[in-house]
């Protein structure tokens, strides 16, 4: 909570004058029941007209004191506010940037997502509403108390008594019902999940001719909800007549006393109406106050999940070397294990290879193998946990963490594309890539074809992640972003699984025509896309079952001999 | 409710009320204890009054007659207490079980309607009509109910109590009031457009964030850091810009309009005071001032939640439309009256020159003739996105032919219950779906009543008993829908086992494409063997050992059937499908 506190400090004067001006306002209203009390006694009371206006004109002018209170105090409380949500934000957003991906493993997408909007939103309002509410309401409520000291310390007794009975009311009640209506929200999810479920499963419910069983449960789950929120509904209803009920029983002792007062001569008549009004004051502002702290305590619980992602530690330090002199071997694995935070086993387990500029490198074996941890410690998205992983004879743990990854093209699983253009896309490659470079990689790439063909062509918009391309354009245009690098090292992590077959052999093709000659990395389930490379590594829990080309594999490897058996049956060979 | 002129929303009203309508009783009883806690809640601060009249100085207070009348307001305040209580329960149960109603409905609708709608509405946009419309709708309703009638009682009351005291001062409570109105719907309408930009601000940092985050593996791959925190920098400064504009100026409304509050306050009291002053004739009683005074504090706050009732209700019907719209969608045409029950089906599927598009302007099936005779398989082969999953819709009535027959066993399948002719068949799509629950619930899926033998058997028979064994409660595993932290391929090994216990005559299969890794794959080959033995068989398939023992292949393409028959006629043809089958062995020459 401290750390996100920091983040208002800069609005220390706005913190502080919203408040006070709230409290200004505060101050005025509670004038009011005496001015009241003043007309009655001495305007009405003597027959003082002159003195029903003067009184009058100052009700005017506490209001019009009040209104600029008020409105002064909102532009601090909102200016403050919403100064904090983006600075947090912007702090929210920038250490999330900055996280290894193992710690964004940890968190997930969603969450962080959540964590960016909603969370800061009801920060936002509860920082707002706080600034506002939090001091005004006791203060009324406590200056209300104190007024009728002032005013008559007899009768102010009632206050004293009735003021923690409506408390105990207002927040007995709020938090009796608090963990109902969590419990509510738990049932409306379950029935949003059953809901979901069916219309997700549609065809198999049909098939199964499930229908009236998934209606049934449905039932149940729905009634359960309906007489959960009928009792919530009946208790929170409580609260008004009951407070209502509080408020008046204090009525009547106040008038039954004031009047025994009045009568001995100790109290006046307009003074025993500020009571009455003071008296109505307090109610209102108790059912503010406890509304405040309903939603100041999702603030509150929304700001702790907002301070765990801010204490996590990015979890990778860049290191500061570079290569002296281009190696032999480019990238080269020696004796590397990898295993993932908080898993039991070793992802990978005592790797070691050595591959040269040019040479092409396929990684094949069945999924949870191994397969993209092996490639994705390359650029250093993780690091290994024993051994270590060379480009250029460099370990990529003291590289230039920012040199490194410039040299690499990497091509991952999910075809991701941010919203933009086409050439925005492929400008993340190289923002210096020249019209020709671009159009060399969609060739490569097998999109030149349609890329040519879309209105705009290479300025044709792309939507949200892609959404206006088929997944086999996408992961396309991927692989061309990747190429527009002109990287030493290509990664091409199951990047073709989108392509029908032939696209997949003609994209193969071209890279291995090209003039630029990367190591290319090629993860495939699929036998055919990595036959013809130089190495090809065989990976079966975390292992290194074989390493080696397609032939020698063949004979050497029961593994691999299974996995093409099973796609290339025998008598087609 | 302003626009009359707007007839859907007028009907939409009617639907409404017709809904509510089943709790008729109850809202009448609702309506006569809010009338009756307006009319007492009124009644109080003149009680009030005429206390304080009764308390006027040192020994000029009349003891007698304020006990009576506080004796008055207590009986009052009871009453009120108890009649508000119940009617809040009331109108609670009314709206939840309105809701509740709403929601029965909405999923029966769920469960009858043509896949027709649902294949082309997202789940989630139907699940927020189901889920946050109704919500909204119940709010609008509860809210409606309490503040617009009793607001409108209030204020009519009100007027009444104070017309019978004083004209004079009502006059200046009627007149200022409305200014309050006009000062918040002027603040609103100028906030209108800053509320606009914020949300579409918004909007755009949402999309931003969403987007960055998802693709961040990518961001930190090609080194944007930096850029993509201008750009959201640039958002955000914006968005805060925003944020404070409208966030102040509708925060101004509430001081505003208690300004306006305060200004009837004093104005009553002014006027008050000078009438009370006089003495004379026409003259009210300090009483009276203060029952004047307590109205004017509480006379505005109806006709502002009123306001604030009418959006809220306009909403609520807004929501209630989309609701409508899905509960009244026409259903599936149902089973023909005559409709035959398909028994011991032996698997025999003729499909007869079928016509068959989604839209009439789109041509997809063509004159469709296909003999599957007991115990054939029939492969069904195409790239991605060729319709290859139209053939299981026609075969399963999901759809219906636009023209031609299906027959099973001779029995066109237009004439058979949907329920006999589905029990017929067995299908293992390749989006698996598991229904949240266990494991075993999930394999009894189509027989409840399978014995726990049965069960095991099944799962042997499909390669699924080895890795449930494995799970921390076994076949009492309780699963999420999405399957939780099982593989995709052991998804679709309880998928196989689940048909496995039906053991049907008819078989759909959908093989998996390349998710599935090579070793559970094979297990899921072997399984979906065991299972074809002896039965009519439909796979979409992708792998060439499933599809070259097929006794007749379909080709599809760009959801036309291209070509039709066996491996080896296929390849000699040298059409499609021979180069489809080639480009699999595009690297072996190279």
């Amino acid at each position: 909570m401290k750390r996100l506190l920091s983040y208002l400090s800069s609005y220390r004067k706005e913190c502080i004058l919203g408040p006070l001006f709230k409290l200004l306002e505060a101050t005025f209203e509670l004038f009011v029941p005496l001015v009241i009390a003043s007309i009655i006694d001495r305007g009405i009371g003597t027959g003082d007209t002159a003195h029903i206006w003067r009184m009058g004109a100052l009700l005017i002018g506490l209001a019009v004191i009040g209104l600029v209170s008020a409105i002064t105090a909102q532009y601090f409380a909102a200016k403050a506010a919403t100064g904090f949500a983006a600075s947090l934000k912007k702090a929210v957003f920038g250490h999330l940037q900055s996280l290894s991906f193992s710690a964004r493993d940890r968190l997930g997408t969603s969450t962080m997502i959540t964590r960016l909007t909603s969370d800061v939103d009801q920060v936002q309002s509860g920082v707002n509403l706080t600034l506002r509410l939090f001091l005004r309401s006791p203060f009324i409520v406590f200056g209300a108390m104190v007024m009728a000291f002032f005013v008559d310390p007899k009768a102010a007794w009632i206050f004293v008594v009735a003021i923690p009975l409506l408390s105990i009311v207002v927040f007995g009640i709020i938090l009796w019902t608090m963990p109902l209506y969590r419990k509510a929200q738990a049932g409306l999810d379950g029935v949003t999940g059953t809901f979901r479920e069916n219309l997700n499963g549609v065809r198999v419910i049909r098939a199964f001719r499930k229908e009236a069983d998934e209606q049934a449960r449905f039932d149940a789950q729905n009634d359960a909800l309906t007489r959960l929120n009928e009792f919530v509904g009946k208790i929170s209803a409580a609260m008004n007549p009951v407070t209502y009920l509080i408020l008046n029983a204090a009525l009547i002792v106040l008038l039954q006393t004031g009047a025994v007062r009045v009568s001995i001569g100790s109290l006046s008549q307009g003074e025993v109406v500020a009571l009455v009004n003071y008296l109505s004051q307090i109610l209102v502002e108790l059912i503010k106050l406890a509304n405040l702290i309903i939603s100041m305590t999702k603030a509150f619980a929304c700001a702790d999940r907002i301070a765990a992602v801010l204490e996590l530690a990015p979890g990778m330090e860049s290191g500061t070397e570079l290569p002296s002199e281009p190696n032999d071997a480019l990238v080269s694995f020696e004796n590397v294990s990898m295993a993932y935070e908080d898993a039991g086993g070793e992802a990978l387990f005592g790797i070691s290879f050595a591959a040269a500029r040019g040479e092409t490198v396929g990684v094949i074996g069945p999924t949870g193998c191994g397969k993209s941890t092996l490639v994705q410690l390359i650029p250093r998205f993780y690091d290994a946990t024993k051994g270590s992983v060379r480009v250029d004879g460099v370990d990529v743990k003291a590289y230039d963490l920012e040199a490194l990854r410039k040299r690499i093209g990497i091509v991952p699983q999910k075809a991701q594309l941010f919203l933009g253009t086409i050439r925005e896309n492929l400008l993340w490659g190289n923002e210096e890539a020249t019209e020709e470079e671009l159009w060399n990689a969609l060739t490569v790439a097998q999109a030149k074809e349609f890329v040519a063909s879309r209105a705009g062509g290479l300025d044709a918009p792309v939507e949200q992640n892609g959404r206006n391309f088929s997944g086999g354009q996408r992961q396309r245009l991927t692989i061309a972003r990747a190429l527009v690098r002109k990287p030493d090292i290509l990664i091409l992590d199951d990047s073709a699984s989108a392509l029908d077959l032939a696209t997949d052999a003609a994209l193969r093709k071209a890279l291995r025509e090209s003039q630029e000659s990367p190591l290319v990395f090629i993860v495939s389930q699929r036998a055919a896309s990595l036959m013809q490379a130089d190495r090809i590594i065989v990976l079966e829990d975390g292992r290194a079952v074989g390493i080696g080309t397609h032939a020698e594999l063949l004979n050497t490897c029961p593994l691999y001999r299974e996995i093409y058996d099973s796609q290339f049956p025998k008598e087609a060979v | 409710m302003k626009q009359k002129s707007d007839p859907a929303r007028r009907e939409t009203l009617k639907k409404v009320l017709a809904r509510i309508g089943r709790y008729k009783g109850a809202v009448l009883v609702s309506l006569l204890m809010a009338a009756a806690v307006v009319a007492l809640t009124l009644y109080v601060p003149v009680l009030t009054g005429e206390a304080v009249d009764r308390i006027i100085g040192k020994d000029n207070v009349d003891f007698e007659a304020l006990l009576r009348i506080l004796l008055k307001i207590g009986v009052a305040v009871v009453l009120t207490a108890a009649l508000q209580w119940g009617m809040s329960i009331l109108n609670n149960r009314i709206t939840y079980r309105t809701v509740r109603d709403l929601r029965k409905d909405a999923f029966q609708k769920i469960e009858t309607l043509p896949l027709a709608y649902l294949d082309v509405h997202a789940t989630g946009e139907l699940t927020s009509r189901v889920i946050a419309d109704v919500d909204q709708f119940a709010d609008g309703l509860l809210i409606g109910f309490t503040q617009l009638f009793t607001g409108v009682l209030t204020i009519l009351g009100t007027l009444g109590f104070m017309l019978a005291v004083n004209p004079v001062i009502t006059l200046v409570v009627v007149v200022i009031t409305p200014v309050s109105l006009l000062v918040a719907s002027f603040i609103a309408k100028r906030t209108y457009e800053m509320f606009r930009l914020r949300s579409q601000t918004r909007g755009a940092q949402t999309a931003l964030i969403d987007e960055m985050i998802a693709g961040q593996n990518v961001v930190q791959a090609f080194g944007r850091e930096k850029k993509t925190m201008e750009q959201f920098d640039a958002i955000n400064s914006d968005l805060k810009r925003y944020s404070l504009r409208a966030i102040f100026f509708s925060s101004i409304t509430n001081p505003s309009t208690r300004f306006v509050n305060s200004l009837v306050y004093a104005g009553v009291a002014i006027t008050g005071a000078l009438i009370a002053a006089t003495g004379g004739a026409g003259a009210i009683t300090v009483g009276q001032l203060t029952m004047f005074l307590s109205y004017a504090n509480q006379y505005t706050k109806p006709f502002n939640e009123i306001s604030g009732v009418v959006t809220e209700l306009q909403n609520a019907l807004a929501c209630a439309a989309r609701i409508f719209d899905l509960i009244e969608q026409p259903s599936e045409t149902p089973d023909a009256l005559d409709a035959e029950e398909l028994h011991s089906v032996r698997g025999s599927v003729e499909i007869h020159d079928v016509c068959f598009s989604y839209r009439p302007e789109q041509r997809l099936i063509e004159h469709l003739n296909l003999q599957a005779n007991p115990g054939q398989r029939i492969a069904i082969v195409g790239p991605t996105g060729c319709g290859k999953t139209t053939i299981i819709n026609l075969l399963m009535r999901f759809y219906d032919v636009t023209s031609g027959r299906i027959s099973v066993d001779g029995v066109p399948i237009r004439k058979a219950t949907r329920k006999s002719l589905r029990t017929g068949y067995g299908m293992v799509l390749q989006e698996t779906w598991l229904r949240s629950g266990t494991i075993r619930e999930n394999i009894t899926m189509g027989r409840p009543d399978a014995t726990d033998e049965e069960v095991i058997a099944a799962a042997k028979a499909s390669h699924a008993h080895s890795f449930i064994q494995r799970l921390p409660n076994g076949y009492d595993t309780y699963i999420s829908e999405d399957g939780g932290s099982l593989s995709q391929g052991q998804k679709q090994l309880l998928c196989i086992a689940r048909v496995m216990l039906c053991l049907p005559p008819m078989l759909i299969l959908d093989e998996a494409t390349s998710s599935i890794d090579t070793r559970t794959e094979l297990r899921v080959q072997e399984a979906f063997a065991r299972l074809m033995e002896g039965r009519t068989s439909f796979v979409v398939a992708h792998r060439l050992s499933t599809i070259r023992t097929a006794d007749c292949i379909l080709v599809m393409r760009d959801g036309h059937i291209i070509e039709q028959g066996r491996h080896e006629e296929l390849l000699e043809k040298g059409g499609f499908y021979a180069m489809l089958y080639n480009s699999q062995y595009a690297g072996i020459g190279a």
